[in-house]
Formats: C-alpha cells, structure tokens, sequence
C-alpha cells in the first residue's frame, strides 16, 4: 500500500517527533553529563553524548554508604510488596470473581466505596502507628498492599476465564484453593506480570509512605535519598566538589548520576513488559 | 437457613482466599475512615479516638477563619482546574494524532516511547525540574541565557508554580493515558470509515463525525472521575516542588494537612481539612455523574 503524504502528514510526525523526543531527551541529557569529565561540564559543552568519558561520578554515587544501604531497602521493600501485594489481589480478585461466593456483593461495594472515599492522610498515619508499624519494613508494604484499581483489573480478568478450567480442577477433587494455585495462577501469567509490575513501579517510587511512616535513616529507600540528595541540597552550592581523594566531581554531575542510578532498573525493566501492560491495563477498561 | 448452610458450605474455600484482602481493607481502609471522628474531638494520643473529648465543629471553625483558609482553598481548586482544563484533553489529542498515523510501526514506536515518564517517581520527575531549570547552569536557563535574556530563577517564583506544576503533569501521563483512547479508537467499526469515504468525507470529517463520537463515552467516564478528584492535587509532587517562599501558590489542603497535622501533630485540626476535601469530591463527582447521565446517558454506576 502506498500513501500519499500530505501537509497534514508532515505536521502529524514533527509533532510525534517532538513528543517522543522530549520524553526521551532528557534522560539522554543527565546520562551524558554524568559520564562527561568535570571541565566540558562547568562549561556547559555537554548535550547529547558525553565528553571527556569517566566513571567518577558512579563510582562516587557507589562509594556512598548511603545510596547502597538505600538500594539495598528499595529492592527488599519492592520485592517483598509485590510479592504480598500480587497474592492478596490475586487471591481476593478470583473470589471476587466466583458467583456462587457468599457476600461477594456486600465485598465487593466494599472494595469499590474505597475508591471514593477515604479516611485520608492522618487517620491512616495514626492507625498505622497504632499497629506499631512505624519505623518497620512493614509501613513500607503493607498499608498500600491492595490497590483497587489492581483488583478490579483482575477480576475481571479472572471472570472472563473459560468455566472449564474450574471444572477439570472440580473432577481432579480440587478444592477452590487448589484450583487457584494449581491452575487459574499458572494460566494468569501474562496478567500477574502486568499488575506485578505496576505494583514493582509504584513501590519502587514511592516516597510518600517513607515520608509518612519512617524516622529511621537506616530504613530510608532510594527516593528519599534522592530527595535529600538533590532537591535539599546536601552537595552545598553548584559548584564542582572534591569526593575522596583527588578526582573532582561536579555537584550537578554527582545529582544525575544518582538520578540515573535510581532510574535505572526501571529504564532497564521497561521495555520488556511493554507489550503486555499496555494490555493489561485493558482489561480493566472493559465495564464489567 | 438449609440454603444458607450450603452456599457458605461450597464457597468457604473462597472465602479463605478472600481472606487477606479483606483484613487488608478492614485493618487499612475502614478503620481510618472511623478514624474521622477525631475531627469532631480533641483528639489525645493518650486517650485514643474514643476517650477524646467532642468538640463538635471547632477544628472546621478554626479552619475556616484561619487567613489561610481561603488561599489555600482557591490554590487546590485553581491547581484542580487548570489540570483539568490543559491536562485531561493532552491525551485525548495525542490519541487522535496517534490514530491518525497510518504506519503501524511509527506509531508503536512512538506509543512506547511516550509511556516512558508515566513509571519515573515523582522524586526524580521533580529533582530533574530542579536541576534542568536551575539559574546556574540548567540546561533551560544556559539556553535562555544563549538567546540573550536573562536567566529565570523558576522554581522560586510563585508565578510559575502553578504551570510548572502542570506542563510536568502533562509531560509524565500524557502517553500513558492515551491507553483508553486508542482502546476505544480501536473499537470503532472500520464500516462506518468506509461509508463516510463513499459519502465523500475527508479526514477532518471523519474526525469530526465518525472518531469523536466513537470515542465520547470514554471521554465523558474519565471526565466524571476526573472531576471527582479535582481537588486530589498529587500531594507528593507539591510537597516536593514546594518551599515557604512560593507558598502563596503552591501551597495547597493536601501539603498543609501534612505540615499542621502530621509535622505539627494538630491530629483532629488536619483531618478535619482532610474530611471538608473528601466530601467536596464525593460532592463533584456525584454532581459530574448526574449531568452526565441526564446530557449523555453515560453513567459511572
């Protein structure tokens, strides 16, 4: 097939080419930077690759105490909520999408009153102190352990599943539990990928929670470092800096790194799953 | 009672599985919203929620004739509406746009690269805001110092918060939310192109009569929830952007309630401002959903 490409055309890609281009130009900017030597840097020469290639500004980000006790909880944080997270929503998601369950109605107003209407900021904060979580990697996981967007996705998911999965678990003497595990999860791949991920992206990020409920700095994630780091200014004034011994890092040099060493995992992850969260997300359009 | 026994005799296994979540929901979701009540009292860690003592509505009284309450009020809802206003239509065009691609791969190429902002925390979102837009150095100001002005401070000007607030809203969620659109784009009947092609339609007027009513309902559901959470401002992008010298805009209830309530520990004087914000929600949602269903028939429930 052959088009013809007219003046609306031409527009129609410049614009495409300035959205996809500022999405993704400014990663490549801090990554050039951070890996350019100090001199290109203070005279601002550094656009689009870098200059005077050096590791420095990485291996000063390494050296930190900080940044790898800080990674260490971001991964411990993010591999533990989705874990917990994937299972209760799942689980709750295919009772929720089983007719014959007693209530399901009553639990599922329940489920749904939520997204309108919450408690909010402080009688959360405080229930979650009086639980003695405060402080505990557990603040980190469980307070927002269910999204309810992440459960009406899969169970609608789960709904649409054929009848006859159920059956040949039912004949096999399968009780309810037994066919979930053994057969509706393993069935549920592509889904589990798509909302584990978006349960791995949202913990990973966040930095509410460690605001809210944690004091400790030994338990602090990534994002407060970050946080930290960057935006309160603990590198003192712009300016170039001496980190360990002789090699001279510039301040801004340091904060990109940190911003791409934070980024990171998530710049890396991303393109795989891609293809199925865009489908994922789907699913839950559907009214149902 | 027979037929009760037998539903929870054949369900009780999911009602194992349904378990967690629902003491996830109790313990997280329903005891705080009990926990509203301390806006009603004077709220005493040592006592706990029921022993405070009532004070009927003195933490909205207070509230309302503090000098901050309307400056705050009037930041939540500006912030509100001018998202509303720049940020809902960003994607719904960006999806027409997309649609109007017609080489499958470009448009792939350019969906998946313009997902990318929406999974960047909104630490590093802000932190890059700072750095890109600092007056020494960022790259913004480098240019604008190259084109011969002077360089901006702006993120200590109060005159840009509110845009500054917005343009990175719509730089993150733009593509991501473009997801629903080109669902509900992709489920327009290729017949009614057709039919408009032999009616001698060009592209605009199939835009115009076939695209956009395809895609209405969609666009009206998310409006409703949207308006539903105007007053939601992304509290950890404020609080980040934000710093005592532009509060004059870019403080809002969200960022107060977490200064007065949670940083100074007035418990009951915050949720108050919490529970006034939940129920003027709840209050446009409701009022978005009704003239929706009378207008359009379209209807969250």
């Amino acid at each position: 097939m052959k088009f013809k490409f007219s003046a609306f055309d031409i527009l129609l890609y410049l614009i495409l080419c300035a959205i996809t281009i500022s999405a993704v130009y400014p990663f490549v900017y801090m990554i050039a930077v951070s890996l350019s030597g100090t001199v290109p840097v203070l005279k601002g020469e550094v656009f689009l690759w870098p200059k005077q290639f050096n590791l420095n500004t990485y291996t000063a980000v390494f050296d930190n105490p900080a940044i790898g006790r800080a990674y260490f909880n971001t991964i411990l944080y993010t591999v533990l909520g989705t874990a917990i997270s994937l299972l209760i929503t799942a689980a709750g998601a295919y009772s929720l999408s089983k007719r014959e369950m007693l209530f399901r109605k009553t639990f599922m107003v329940m489920v749904v009153i939520t997204l309108f209407f919450s408690g909010g900021m402080i009688p959360t904060f405080l229930v979650v102190r009086s639980y003695d979580l405060l402080d505990t990697i557990w603040a980190m996981v469980l307070p927002g352990a269910i999204s309810t967007w992440n459960l009406i996705v899969m169970r609608t998911f789960f709904s649409a599943m054929p009848q006859e999965v159920e059956e040949s678990g039912k004949i096999d003497g399968l009780t309810d539990i037994g066919i979930f595990f053994r057969l509706v999860l393993p069935l549920s791949k592509a889904i589990l990928a798509t909302i584990g991920l978006f349960y791995g992206v949202s913990i990973w990020n966040n930095f509410f929670s460690a605001l809210l409920y944690l004091r400790d700095a030994d338990l602090f994630p990534l994002q407060v470092i970050v946080r930290n780091m960057v935006l309160q200014g603990a590198g003192g004034a712009n300016g170039a800096s001496n980190v360990g011994g002789d090699s001279l890092i510039v301040d801004e040099s340091l904060k990109y790194a940190t911003i791409i060493v934070t980024t990171v995992p998530i710049l890396l992850v991303y393109p795989f799953l891609q293809k199925h969260f865009a489908k994922g997300a789907l699913i839950g359009s559907v009214k149902g | 009672m027979g037929l009760f026994r037998l539903r929870w005799h054949r369900s009780k296994h999911l009602l194992l599985l349904f378990l967690p979540a629902l003491v996830y929901y109790i313990l997280f979701k329903y005891v705080p919203m009990f926990g509203i009540l301390i806006s009603f009292k004077d709220y005493n860690p040592f006592q706990g929620v029921w022993q405070s003592e009532w004070v009927g509505l003195k933490h909205y009284a207070l509230f309302f004739n503090s000098p901050d309450s309307f400056k705050l009020i009037k930041n939540t809802i500006l912030l509100g509406v001018y998202k509303l206003i720049f940020s809902f239509p960003a994607p719904v065009i960006l999806a027409l746009l997309l649609n109007e691609v017609r080489v499958g791969m470009v448009k792939k190429l350019a969906q998946t690269i313009s997902y990318l902002p929406h999974f960047i925390s909104n630490v590093v979102v802000v932190s890059m805001m700072f750095l890109f837009l600092s007056p020494t150095g960022g790259i913004v100001n480098q240019v604008i110092e190259w084109l011969g002005y002077a360089s901006v401070n702006f993120m200590q000007d109060e005159n840009y918060f509110r845009s500054l607030y917005i343009i990175s809203e719509i730089w993150q969620h733009v593509g991501w939310d473009t997801i629903i659109y080109l669902a509900a784009l992709s489920a327009i009947d290729p017949q009614l192109y057709e039919a408009s092609t032999v009616d001698g339609a060009n592209r605009w007027h199939q835009l115009l009569h076939v695209t956009l009513p395809g895609i209405a309902p969609a666009i009206v559901t998310l409006l409703i929830l949207n308006v539903g959470h105007v007053l939601d401002i992304g509290f950890e992008k404020v609080l980040l952007m934000q710093n005592p010298s532009i509060y004059s805009t870019a403080d809002v209830l969200s960022t107060y309630v977490f200064r007065t309530g949670i940083q100074a520990m007035n418990y009951s004087y915050g949720t108050a401002i919490d529970l006034f914000t939940s129920v003027i929600n709840l209050m446009f949602i409701f009022t978005a959903n009704w003239i929706s269903r009378r207008t359009s028939g379209t209807s969250l429930w």
